[in-house]
């Protein structure tokens, strides 16, 4: 199926002198299309030439148009020698391939040399012609949209989710062709930059493939990696989960956004027997048939949830944990995924009702020899390699009693010709509403309904982190379901404590939680969360071969183990019970194995309260020995209370109940034994067990367990007015601001002495993570009260002896001062504060000073959602509690923003005050130049780790940025050695992406990550070369304000149509 | 144990007004450390020195490689490297560009030479301003000079359009600008007394008063330079004290006008001629460029020194500047009023200025 692509190359600037004599360029751009190339014409002598060339116009089948990038090249004329390259363009032409996403390609963007770095830039335009877009083409997949995002887009909603997606496709490294000893080091980044978009475009095309088949139209949590296997290849694979996704017009959900926000919570005030029974579908629609179903579901798998912790080594199996237990047979939704191949799925947050049951962390390793890949067309080894990890984890899933994984993920680590294979997610149980093959009994009535409600999720979603969320833990219903175990009681698939549900009070929960998904909107917590990272560092003999892939294979159930217990003493010292959001990276290198284990804990209101630790010494001889240990335990139980006062981890009311409950005090405290020490090689005689145990105790019979309880208590604490998560947004916090920063960061260690043992590591591991934690704060501490979210540690060793830490994350601000229990008073306390503020500052206080001396603000409230076509006029009144709250939310930060308009208003009078200010004595001249940047400035792209954005609605998905740049140099002592090297770079591309972006029409780049940051130096040679990778969903976004300036208030609207170059 | 590598990259790229201060001054990066600790910014953060220093490092490199684009602050708000807010930006070229007293009061009317460039650590060294601050607001002395040197047009609009400076920020530039191309001697010992904003008004004065670009501002011709016509026409002054009559007359006219209104009438009288000698001679030399360099010392040694040594007040010198000025026009031979008037109003309002 062809089609047509144009480019139009319009102009250039800030090109660099190529030409000494001159000081000047003669630029000419070469337009590059699979195997076509056009050129225009030479423009000389200028570092802003204007080509303003003709259309060039490729004809070309859509297969290409998805597997190949629009090269661009700027070259310089030269008469006598060959012409120089100034640098390149590459420009993904995906987005423009589907009609929903971006029409047209259009901007500034930065000419890239993988020498120089960026070197000008380059306005260009590029629109495609797609002449059939019929869906009957084999080889080429246009039209199905790719997200990053790992939930369901916030325009569009999931009308069904089909299941996992993967592929991988093989090439040779062009970096280790023979060639290359021949070629210069700009011809091979260049060969491998353009291999890896070739690749690039081409995995996705095949995914896209597969989703047709799948028939859907849509992957969402697509995951992208590189393998830079090095000798042996170049392996590219992708994983994600294909939708049918179906857009919600933009202009109905800008004007029933509020009302239909509001009748949630307004529900449960007027009918608290829905509370306990809907199961997070807050909707006006829940009917009660569709609770009884639900409650029905739930009463045949007898639930309560627990971890499962299976990390395997290779050839590992998983042993006692793949028990006997026969699946329970559960609904039809079983058999349904069953039939898949791999009912995983990449998504970490969901729409109400897609999640029934969590059961607990599920993960699968293997350690492999690289080989060389004979036929790059047939990878079969690599594919084999994973098959056999997804069997694994499939099997994990089962043996806790569940049918599929969510929050799923791969990732490899190589060094050398080892290479550990990893993935892993949360076995858990789905409802089938989203399901393909519905099944058609009980659960009908719900498979009925998942438009209107998913409708209402993606409102619910969509709102996070503005005002919407208002009054929530107020009115949400319990929220406990998902915490309910999806095992059977009498069969538990590992020792396990249960207990009563703590929030319906029907079903089991397990004492702890882990899992690799966000927390559920719906689910109830108490206080905050925060993050929890463990750390650890194993030293490991030199090998080759098999006997080095053997060794790190023994090693890795230790490390896990380890991990494990870190994790869960850092959690119970925080006085938490669950994990969300958690990722264990582990890392291996020639002489050491890297483990980083981050999660989000959060105190679930449904689980029981954790209790403490307990220090017990093995051999308590001597008085000395017994105070320190006293001493240790004391310190402990103050950092227990002090994290619980810091976290707002009170204990739940229903504590007392929990006396007169079944469970005796001291099982409520799970044992700990430490792993024997390192030379035992018995992993059978590992326990993961806890829940055996009467207490939680810590037993510093051995140097290495006070080293643990050192470390324990080491952990910076956060200072006041921050917190930190790894999730996507902060459990416990909902009044965000808009202000948010993006930053990556990274380090790198040199471990100077070779001779450490493995505590000294940790320890330097330890404090490496948490210097750079310390840092953030200390940077970010204009933003306070502010939350670091989506904190994203990667872990490599690069070389012996240096580690590496790179962090991508968002720091958001917060409102303290709006508290949401009472959200209405504060709201209106605000609004006082907020007029008065107006009053002094701004001009327009007369429309909200009327606003407020009307006898009743609320009736005003209520008018205006009528207007909008509400139909809860009959209860109109419980819902301006929370209208209100959310208008005066919104109202602040439209005062926020007309401020900062106005502020930035009255520097523009001031400057042009000051060109038209005729000189003294009244000598005025006229200005005889026009400012040479008028006009021209940057756009400003805002670029966030989330699928979200505080403050603002996301209205358009315009495709997805997958970008890979190399940056290479010569004289690396000349550019600010590695750190000034390495963060050029990084700048470089965050230009980029947001170049791109921009060109695309965006103001915006969610789940943005950088998944490849490699990093290789020979300071000797004065040499570094860096290669990264990232990727991210470009959107459009208006301010929430202003939507409701639109919608809501029309009064205000002309003020904010007219300021509505705020996000530009 | 060492790092290795240390970066942090913020999407909108922070910048610690104070560290870039620090950074301005010329602090190395330990020293700004220090000064950031005895600040007591490590208490109100719960930071460490090893924090401090990562910062640090970080805003050095982020300064030094916005430091190109500060050269030419236009290209800052178009280029895409750096997510910079406006007003960030706005803040950034101010105090780029902003320059200590002390220091302009040494280069102020030097030639923006090497051979300046190369006494800067005397500069330095008389002045306790760190040499690489010296450096740089040298360089931009320098630069803006080499731009603006090449534009036609009125010169303060030239440099607060190409460096989007501020107001007052683009008149000094644009009296440094005038004083370096004018070569005006501004170090004698008997100007010492004077500051750089003596010194920018006098060159707004003259700026707005005696180049070409004064008179007609359709002439595509520079501030910078005077207007050789109407230096050449202050020649023609000379009558004031060449004719014996002229200069009696003038005289009488004056004392006429003062007498009763100030407590120095007699030496106002008894100096008459001389001032006006020395006002006039001051006039008909400036037509040589040498002369022109010493205008502010003959302006100091000629006039404001013998009023000083009988005691004027500024009242004084005003009363005297002002009649003196004004019977030259009641005169019957004096015929040169539009030039007399275009020398005096500056003379004079220089002359207050300066006068203290």
């Amino acid at each position: 199926m062809p089609g047509k692509l144009k480019a139009k190359i319009v102009a250039g600037r800030h090109l660099p002198v190529m030409d000494r004599a001159s000081d000047l360029t003669d630029a000419f751009v070469e337009v590059k299309f699979g195997n076509t190339t056009f050129k225009t014409d030479v423009y000389p002598k200028s570092l802003n030439p204007q080509w303003n060339s003709e259309w060039f116009k490729f004809e070309v089948d859509d297969k290409d148009l998805q597997d190949e990038p629009l090269q661009i090249t700027v070259l310089d004329h030269d008469i006598y020698s060959a012409n120089d390259a100034i640098g390149k363009v590459y420009i993904d032409i995906d987005p423009l391939l589907c009609s929903e996403a971006a029409t047209v390609i259009s901007g500034w963007l930065p000419i890239y040399d993988t020498i120089h770095g960026i070197r000008g830039e380059i306005n260009v335009l590029v629109k495609v012609d797609l002449f059939n877009d019929l869906n009957r083409f084999r080889q080429s997949s246009c039209g199905v949209k790719f997200f990053c995002t790992t939930s369901i887009p916030r325009c569009y909603r999931a009308v069904m989710v089909h299941g996992f997606v993967e592929e991988l496709v093989v090439n040779e490294d062009p970096e280790y062709q023979w060639i290359d000893r021949i070629r210069t080091p700009r011809a091979s980044n260049e060969a491998r930059q353009r291999l890896i978009f070739l690749m690039s475009g081409e995995l996705q095309r095949k995914i896209g493939l597969k989703v047709l088949e799948m028939g859907g139209n849509a992957v969402v949590g697509y995951l992208q990696c590189f393998d830079l296997e090095g000798e042996t290849g170049l392996v590219v694979r992708a994983i994600g989960t294909a939708c049918t996704l179906e857009k919600i017009s933009t202009l109905t959900s800008a004007s029933t956004t509020h009302p239909s926000n509001s009748s949630p919570s307004k529900d449960m005030k007027d009918s608290p027997q829905a509370a306990p029974s809907t199961l997070g579908c807050r909707s006006t629609h829940s009917s009660p048939v569709h609770s009884a179903s639900s409650r029905l579901s739930q009463g045949f798998s007898v639930s309560v949830p627990t971890l499962l912790f299976a990390g395997m080594g290779s050839g590992g199996s998983a042993g006692k944990d793949a028990g006997p237990l026969k699946a329970l047979m559960r609904q039809q939704t079983q058999s349904a995924l069953e039939q898949r191949e791999y009912p995983f799925f990449t998504l970490t947050s969901f729409p109400p009702g897609f999640l029934l049951h969590v059961g607990g962390v599920v993960n699968a390793r293997s350690v492999k020899l690289l080989d060389r890949i004979h036929n790059p067309d047939e990878p079969e080894t690599r594919d084999a390699w994973w098959e056999e990890i997804r069997q694994e984890i499939k099997c994990h899933a089962k043996a806790l009693g569940c049918h599929a994984v969510v929050g799923y993920s791969e990732s490899t680590s190589i060094c050398e010709e080892v290479c550990i294979l990893s993935a892993s997610g949360t076995a858990v149980i789905l409802g089938s509403r989203f399901m393909q093959d519905g099944p058609l009994d009980t659960d009908h009535r719900l498979s009925r309904q998942p438009l209107v409600f998913s409708t209402g999720a993606e409102r619910v979603e969509g709102d996070m982190g503005s005002s919407i969320s208002l009054g929530f833990e107020e009115v949400a219903p319990p929220g406990c379901g998902f915490c309910h175990i999806p095992y059977d009681e009498l069969n538990i698939p590992f020792p396990a404590q249960l207990t009563n549900c703590y929030c319906c009070r029907r079903y089991k929960v397990p004492d702890v939680l882990f899992t690799t998904i966000d927390l559920p909107t719906e689910a109830n917590i108490t206080g905050k969360g925060c993050l929890i990272q463990a750390r650890l560092c194993r030293t490991k003999k030199k090998a080759q071969g098999e006997g080095n892939a053997t060794a790190i294979s023994n090693l890795l159930p230790f490390l896990e183990y380890e991990l494990h217990t870190q994790l869960m003493n850092k959690l119970k010292l925080r006085g938490m019970n669950a994990l969300f959001g958690l990722r264990i990276q582990i890392s291996v290198g020639e002489t050491m194995l890297l483990g980083l284990a981050s999660a989000t804990g959060v105190y679930l209101t449904a689980l029981p309260s954790p209790g403490g630790i307990q220090i017990a010494g093995k051999t308590p001889s001597d008085i000395t020995y017994e105070q320190h240990i006293s001493n240790m335990q004391k310190k402990i139980n103050d950092t227990i209370a002090k994290n619980k006062e810091i976290y707002e981890v009170n204990p739940p009311e229903f504590v007392e109940e929990v006396i007169g409950s079944p469970i005796p005090e001291p099982r409520q405290r799970s044992r700990l034994f430490r792993s024997q020490s390192e030379s035992s090689d018995d992993v059978s005689e590992l326990d993961l067990s806890y829940g055996k145990k009467d207490a939680f105790v810590l037993e510093i019979d051995d140097t290495d367990a006070v080293e643990d309880i050192h470390a324990l208590l080491t952990d910076f604490p956060t200072p006041p007015g921050f917190y930190s998560c790894n999730t996507e947004i902060m459990p416990g916090i909902q009044n965000w601001t808009s202000a948010i920063q993006m930053f990556t960061s990274v380090r790198v260690f040199r471990l100077n002495n070779a001779n450490l043992t493995n505590q000294g590591l940790n320890k330097i591991f330890s404090e490496l993570c948490e210097n750079l934690l310390k840092s953030f704060y200390f940077k970010l501490r204009s933003m306070v009260p502010c939350c670091l979210c989506h904190l994203n540690f990667t872990v490599a060793i690069p070389e012996d002896e240096l580690i590496q830490v790179a962090v991508t994350a968002v720091a958001m601000s917060f409102d303290k001062e709006q508290t949401l229990e009472n959200g209405r008073q504060s709201g209106d306390k605000t609004l006082i504060k907020a007029i008065t503020e107006n009053d002094e500052q701004l001009q327009f206080s007369l429309e909200l000073n009327a606003e407020l001396s009307s006898p009743n603000p609320l009736s005003s409230t209520k008018g205006l959602s009528d207007v909008s076509g509400s139909h809860l006029s009959a209860r109109a009144h419980s819902v301006d509690y929370s209208s209100f709250a959310d208008r005066c939310s919104s109202w602040i930060e439209q005062l926020r923003l007309k401020a900062h308009i106005i502020r930035r208003g009255s520097v523009k009078t001031t400057s042009s005050l000051e060109k038209a200010s005729p000189l003294p004595e009244g000598r005025s001249r006229s200005l005889r130049r026009n400012r040479s940047y008028s006009g021209s400035s940057v756009a400003v792209v805002k670029m966030t780790p989330l699928s979200l954005l505080p403050g603002a609605k996301i209205i358009k998905y315009l495709g997805i940025i997958n970008m890979f740049f190399i940056r290479e140099t010569t004289s690396l002592r000349e550019e600010g050695g590695v750190s000034g090297f390495l963060h050029t770079f990084i700048a470089e591309v965050f230009a980029m992406v947001r170049a791109h972006v921009a060109a695309l029409g965006g103001n915006a780049v969610v789940s943005y990550s950088m998944k490849e940051c490699v990093f290789m130096e020979n300071p000797n040679k004065n040499q570094a070369q860096c290669l990264i990778n990232v990727s991210g969903d470009a959107v459009i976004f208006v301010r929430e304000s202003e939507l409701e300036a639109t919608s809501v208030q029309p009064q205000s609207a002309t003020t904010q149509t007219s300021n509505g170059g705020e996000g530009t | 144990m060492s790092v290795e590598l240390d970066v942090f990259v913020g999407n909108t790229t922070i910048m610690d007004k104070e560290v870039f201060q620090l950074w301005l001054n010329g602090y190395t990066v330990s020293d700004a450390v220090k000064v950031r600790i005895e600040g007591g910014i490590m208490e109100e953060c719960e930071a460490n020195a090893e924090v401090l220093l990562s910062d640090t490092m970080d805003q050095y490199r982020t300064f030094q490689m916005c430091e190109r684009l500060l050269h030419h602050p236009a290209k800052l708000s178009n280029q895409l490297l750096f997510q910079i807010p406006p007003d960030r930006q706005a803040m950034l070229i101010e105090r780029y560009y902003a320059f200590d007293d002390a220091f302009v009061r040494e280069v102020l009317g030097k030639k923006l030479s090497k051979g300046t460039k190369k006494d800067l650590d005397d500069v330095s060294a008389k002045t306790g301003i760190m040499l690489k601050s010296c450096r740089r607001q040298f360089d931009n002395f320098k630069r803006v000079f080499k731009v603006v040197e090449e534009l036609k047009g009125p010169l303060v609009e030239n440099i607060q359009q190409h460096f989007l400076l501020p107001d007052q920020l683009g008149r000094d530039y644009a009296a440094i600008v005038f004083f370096a191309s004018n070569r005006f001697e501004t170090g004698k010992k008997k100007l010492q007394y004077l500051t750089f904003q003596d010194f920018a008004f006098c060159a707004g004065q003259l700026i707005n008063h005696w180049t070409v670009g004064a008179v007609d501002n359709m002439m595509d011709d520079m501030d910078v330079d005077l207007d050789k016509e109407f230096l050449q026409d202050l020649k023609d002054l000379k009558i004031l004290i060449t004719d014996k009559d002229l200069l009696d007359q003038h005289k009488s006219l004056v004392c006429t006008a003062l007498r009763g209104k100030t407590n120095v009438f007699n030496e106002m009288e008894a100096n008459f001629k001389n001032l006006s000698r020395s006002l006039v001679n001051i006039a008909a030399k400036l037509i040589n460029a040498k002369d022109v360099r010493d205008f502010f010392i003959d302006l100091v040694e000629k006039f404001i020194e013998p009023c000083r040594s009988d005691r004027w007040t500024s009242i004084d010198v005003n009363l005297y500047l002002t009649h003196y000025t004004n019977s030259a026009h009641i005169l019957d031979t004096f015929k040169h009023h539009g030039v007399w008037t275009r020398y005096m109003g500056v003379i004079k309002s220089c002359i207050l200025r300066i006068y203290h």
